[in-house]
């Protein structure tokens, strides 16, 4: 079978009878069983997504078929899909079904979507290269030795394997645009509140967002359009009306386009990247949008104050899984030690570790000089982000200091760790959205991914943007 | 902030998570190291600045008090570790 990378495609291929979705089931299912070694899926459902197939496969023959038949997709292991297993990566979720589906899945559902199987991802979504899962890491399908990234790695590992065509995430400070950035796919995380977090298990509520990994703009716009909007089950999910983002995917005009300086000459940036970076502001500039430098000395004080506020929202969040209702339970004499032994034995190192962090810093004695402080940083650091969209429409910075490192690098220090979500946690502290795209390789070959950030709900823009700079960079390449 | 033993053995009791001797210094230091880091937004002026405690834009959503059983008795008790008919079952408090 013809590989397809684009639901249009796969579409126009249903259309003249060139395939069903039967045989793109197969093809998936096939791929997923020969790559296997990537452990990019804990789950596969394989009966139920070939009976689906057959069912979307009549509808089309019928012409009644949603909007999304022939899109095969994967969801991260930390979003609820009725009677499927999810467990967020967690021994303390063992054995856990969900009773009830998410609403952007759902959502994705009514369309015709198939869901082919859960994706590996950091337990409780905390960690930047899915090597914190009780399934074992993810590996990067370009560089096995290397991570994928995370806390997402096995939906971005599947999108870049071909192993579905498009998959969900979870982005809480770059869990989508980072590992997209490492496995040379799209990730977009969309503004905060535009897709209800009914179904998603929490993390930090007041960051946690839904997130589409897929390997063209057109298929990223479509399952945003359909995922958004308000929800009953989630009183935070905006009201806003859903702007049909698929209709409108082309950039028309010149842009006004800020960098920031502080992101391009921190020490931390690989020089791969920073060179890639210039070149694309640069083409910019050659095909004649606006370019300009801007000063966000704000930069270094973001990643402290994420990890503050987010590690303290977890703390409250996690308090939730005590061995009572489902999960994990340990054997114990009585009730405090039921518990206690429940989540030292469930929970893995990264979430205590951060789980302490949380409940250090919202204990009576210091909630003022940490939980506090970080949140006046986060009024600080969200306005003066959107004062530089008083100027310019959009925000150009690099996703990742650096590119896809080894498995076990990171592991040892936690701040280092940390340290990778350095460009993306900007969006996730501001509310606002952001894309990443593959723009090039570096002298490793390994792909670099660069974020287009915009003010709240401007997705729309975001979309045609990032298309019109994957065209330039193709076109540059062709050229070359 | 050096945190010390007994703050960290406080902060597990919060947690209800058990700190193994063996696991002490790993925590002490990791917990030590991310807190003098998170310590530099000391270095930014925040009086008069307001907490930003929501994201949302969305104020007071309305809706009908209407009862309706989104998840039954038998359900909610479906995956439970121990229960009986009606209830979950647990250790004896004390």
């Amino acid at each position: 079978m013809k590989a397809y990378t684009a639901l249009a495609e796969i579409q126009k291929g249903l259309a003249k009878g060139e395939v069903t979705v039967v045989q793109l089931v197969r093809h998936y299912l096939d791929q997923i069983e020969q790559k296997k070694d990537l452990n990019a899926f804990v789950h596969v459902f394989e009966q139920e997504a070939l009976e689906r197939a057959q069912e979307v496969d009549q509808r089309i023959a019928k012409g009644n078929a949603g909007k999304l038949a022939g899109m095969v997709l994967g969801i991260k292991d930390v979003l609820c899909y009725k009677d499927h297993p999810v467990q967020a990566a967690s021994k303390i979720l063992s054995g856990f079904e969900s009773q009830f589906t998410a609403t952007a899945i759902q959502r994705l559902i009514d369309e015709d979507v198939i869901i082919i199987g859960s994706l590996n991802c950091d337990e409780f979504a905390m960690g930047s290269t899915n090597e914190h899962s009780t399934y074992g890491p993810a590996k990067n399908a370009d560089f096995p030795d290397c991570v994928p990234g995370g806390s997402s790695g096995g939906s971005a590992v599947a999108v870049q394997a071909g192993l579905c065509l498009a998959s969900l995430g979870t982005d809480t400070g770059g869990s989508v645009r980072q590992p997209a950035a490492f496995c040379d796919v799209i990730g977009l995380k969309p503004t905060y509140s535009r897709i209800s977090r009914y179904g998603l298990i929490a993390y930090a509520s007041s960051f946690d967002t839904i997130g589409i990994f897929t390997k063209n703009i057109e298929d990223n716009a479509l399952l945003l359009e359909i995922m958004a909007g308000k929800d009953d089950f989630d009183s935070t999910a905006s009201q806003q009306p859903v702007p049909k983002y698929s209709q409108h995917t082309q950039w028309e005009g010149k842009a006004r386009v800020a960098y920031l300086k502080e992101t391009i000459e921190h020490e931390g940036l690989s020089p791969a990247i920073r060179a890639e970076m210039e070149q694309v502001l640069n083409r910019l500039r050659e095909e004649g949008h606006h370019v300009e430098p801007v000063s966000f000395p704000l930069l270094d004080y973001v990643l402290p104050t994420y990890y503050i506020l987010t590690t303290a929202e977890a703390s409250s969040n996690l308090s939730r899984f005590d061995g009572v209702r489902y999960g994990y339970r340990a054997e114990a004499q009585n009730l405090d030690q039921m518990y206690t032994q429940t989540r030292s034995e469930g929970f893995g190192e990264e979430v205590i570790r951060r789980i302490l962090l949380g409940t250090f810093v919202l204990s009576a004695s210091y909630y003022d000089a940490y939980y506090t402080k970080a949140q006046k940083l986060r009024r600080l650091i969200q306005d003066s982000t959107r004062e530089i969209f008083k100027q310019y429409d959009f925000i150009l910075l690099p996703t990742t200091p650096t590119t896809a490192f080894e498995l076990g690098k990171k592991l040892q220090s936690p701040i280092e760790m940390y340290l990778a979500d350095l460009y993306t946690v900007q969006a996730s502290v501001a509310g606002i959205p952001s894309i990443s795209i593959p723009v090039g390789k570096d002298e490793q070959g390994k792909s670099i991914g660069l974020q287009v950030m915009a003010d709240f709900f401007q997705e729309q823009k975001i979309f045609a943007f990032a298309n019109e700079l994957i065209s330039l960079q193709k076109t540059h390449v062709n050229t070359l | 902030m050096k945190v010390d033993r007994d703050t960290l053995h406080k902060i597990a009791h919060l947690a209800r998570i058990k700190v193994n001797p063996a696991q002490e210094e790993a925590y002490i230091n990791n917990l030590s190291e991310i807190l003098d880091w998170v310590e530099k937004l000391n270095e930014v002026d925040t009086d008069g600045v307001e907490p930003l405690t929501h994201m949302t834009m969305e104020t007071n959503m309305w809706r009908e008090d209407e009862t309706k059983e989104h998840l039954s008795h038998e359900k909610g008790l479906a995956l439970a570790p121990k229960k009986d008919s009606d209830y979950f079952r647990v250790p004896k408090v004390k």
